[in-house]
């Protein structure tokens, strides 16, 4: 069956934030920054391995790297890598079954115990640090 | 008894309707190639649902409108459909409940589209079935000489949500995985394992385990949780699925 | 391999790489962050045994977890057996490949053969 006889959202709706809380958000940043820290981690072991070309190489590239925008690449890869760190250990421990809650019979308007407060702070305060160590980042690299 | 039976014949006095615009969306896969939005004046009054809406129009303004229903009353599963963009049971929407002058109704995504706002369930339900939704054991309550399998109601609460399941599919028209994986299991038919190796007279666990343990299964859900926030009997099917991860990641035998 | 076992290294390659890229974070950090990337102090770094090994284990623990995160993001956009099949291969193909190249960098300088 194709996907258009299926009637599915495709890419469009799957990388959609707008919809359905906070943890939608979450889903499509924890695949963002997956996927923009593994460009980073390939980029990282290309450009030190100039360093088996010596000390002239070695400049070249750190000259490359050292300015505005690579500072700005490079906060960036921190903001990601902090959020990746952060929110991952969050849906490894629901994905372990902890902190989604407990089953038991639901009253209406049926509040879904897994969507909890805990989440959300969590999520929340993965974006939080995520922006202060890309702050932090920007402070060390301009600061010098 | 005379004062009784004047009470029953008074006229009541019903409040005077308010008009919404009803946009239904019109497709016939096998005549049309894309869907179009058909307007429709629609009165309402306060108790009146989406089901109810569509339905006045099919009764008197356009008969061919496609509409699957039944019970009525969320029981059934029959009329999910997305009204303003959102997966719900139209018998389930009150149209005073969606603060808009414009409803719009549409077939739900992920499921193929029948005619109009009817969709295809043989998926979702072939899905259902592969998981085995039913107790497995050797023995059985009617074998002469057992007894019925007894159980505590702390063990009937660790499963009792999840048997609330309709099997209305709005759980996988939301499901950011199912946008693009046509071959993922899906929350409803993950939330359904959970149930039947939860309760404490099935011994399937281990069958169950395997058939989710797939490349579209159980891994393929990120616990995003949109299934459990339009789900409209409260199964929190996201719930069921990350404790039955839990069984598959050693957290609980 | 069953998709449990997959998934197990994921989360196992994801956490102990959080411990150990720390470490090498930290390590730019206990001097000042633009001479810790100067030629001789990273030399220094690479021919310090510990930290070395440090490294290549960190990079197998990201190629592997990297990879495997690419590969569930492709085989959920599109389906098929030959278009899953040559995901799989090709994300093992391109973790060797990286963590060759980047074995190569980490042993040579460790030899001091630059």
């Amino acid at each position: 069956m194709t996907r258009v006889e299926e009637n599915k959202e495709g890419i469009k709706g799957m990388a959609n934030p707008t919809r359905y809380g906070i943890e939608r958000v979450a889903y499509l940043l924890m695949r963002l920054t997956g996927l923009g820290l593994l460009v980073y981690f390939v980029a990282h072991i290309a450009e030190t391995s100039s360093i088996l070309q010596g000390k002239v190489a070695w400049d070249e590239m750190l000259a490359l790297t050292q300015t505005t925008g690579g500072h700005i690449i490079l906060a960036l890869v921190i903001g990601m890598c902090v959020f990746h760190t952060v929110n991952g250990i969050r849906v490894m421990l629901g994905h372990g079954g902890i902190g989604v809650g407990t089953p038991g019979r639901l009253d209406y308007p049926y509040k879904p115990p897994s969507q909890n407060a805990r989440h959300k702070i969590a999520i929340y305060s993965s974006i939080v640090l995520a922006a202060i160590a890309m702050m932090y980042g920007l402070a060390v690299m301009f600061g010098e | 008894m005379a004062a009784q039976s004047t009470q029953i014949s008074k006229p009541t006095s019903i409040p005077a309707s308010k008009y919404v615009t009803l946009r239904i969306s019109k497709f016939n896969p096998k005549k049309e190639s894309s869907p179009k939005f058909i307007d429709f004046k629609v009165p309402y009054q306060k108790w009146t649902t989406v089901l109810d809406a569509i339905l006045h129009v099919k009764q008197n303004l356009d008969h061919s409108i496609g509409v699957r229903y039944s019970c009525r009353q969320a029981s059934c599963g029959s009329c999910g459909m997305k009204i303003n963009g959102r997966p719900a049971l139209a018998c389930f929407t009150k149209i005073i409940e969606l603060n808009s002058d414009v409803i719009t109704v549409e077939p739900m995504n992920n499921f193929p589209i029948i005619r109009d706002l009817v969709v295809g369930f043989e998926r979702m339900f072939s899905t259902h079935k592969k998981i085995k939704p039913y107790i497995i054991r050797e023995d059985s309550e009617i074998t002469p000489g057992t007894k019925e399998f007894l159980q505590t109601p702390e063990e009937v609460e660790k499963y009792i949500q999840f048997s609330n399941c309709i099997k209305c599919g709005l759980c996988n028209s939301v499901c950011p995985t199912m946008a693009t994986d046509s071959s993922f299991v899906g929350p409803q038919a993950l939330a359904q394992a959970y149930r039947y190796i939860a309760d404490t007279r099935d011994k399937g666990k281990k069958d169950r385990l395997k058939i989710i343990d797939d490349s579209h299964g159980i891994w393929r859900c990120h616990f995003a949780g949109s299934c459990s926030q339009v789900c409209p009997k409260g199964v929190d099917p996201a719930m069921g699925i990350q404790l039955l991860r839990g069984y598959l990641l050693g957290f609980r035998s | 391999m069953r998709e449990s076992v997959i998934m197990k290294i994921h989360y196992g390659t994801a956490l102990a790489a959080v411990a150990l890229v720390a470490v090498h974070v930290l390590f730019r950090l206990t001097q000042n962050f633009a001479e810790s990337l100067e030629y001789e102090s990273v030399i220094a770094n690479y021919q310090f045994l510990p930290y070395a090994g440090m490294l290549e284990i960190i990079l197998i623990l990201l190629s592997i977890h990297g990879f495997n995160g690419l590969r569930v993001i492709l085989i959920e956009l599109k389906q098929g057996r030959s278009f899953e099949k040559s995901v799989t291969y090709g994300c093992i193909g391109a973790m060797a490949l990286v963590i060759l190249y980047g074995s190569r960098t980490i042993f040579l300088t460790s030899m001091g053969m630059t």
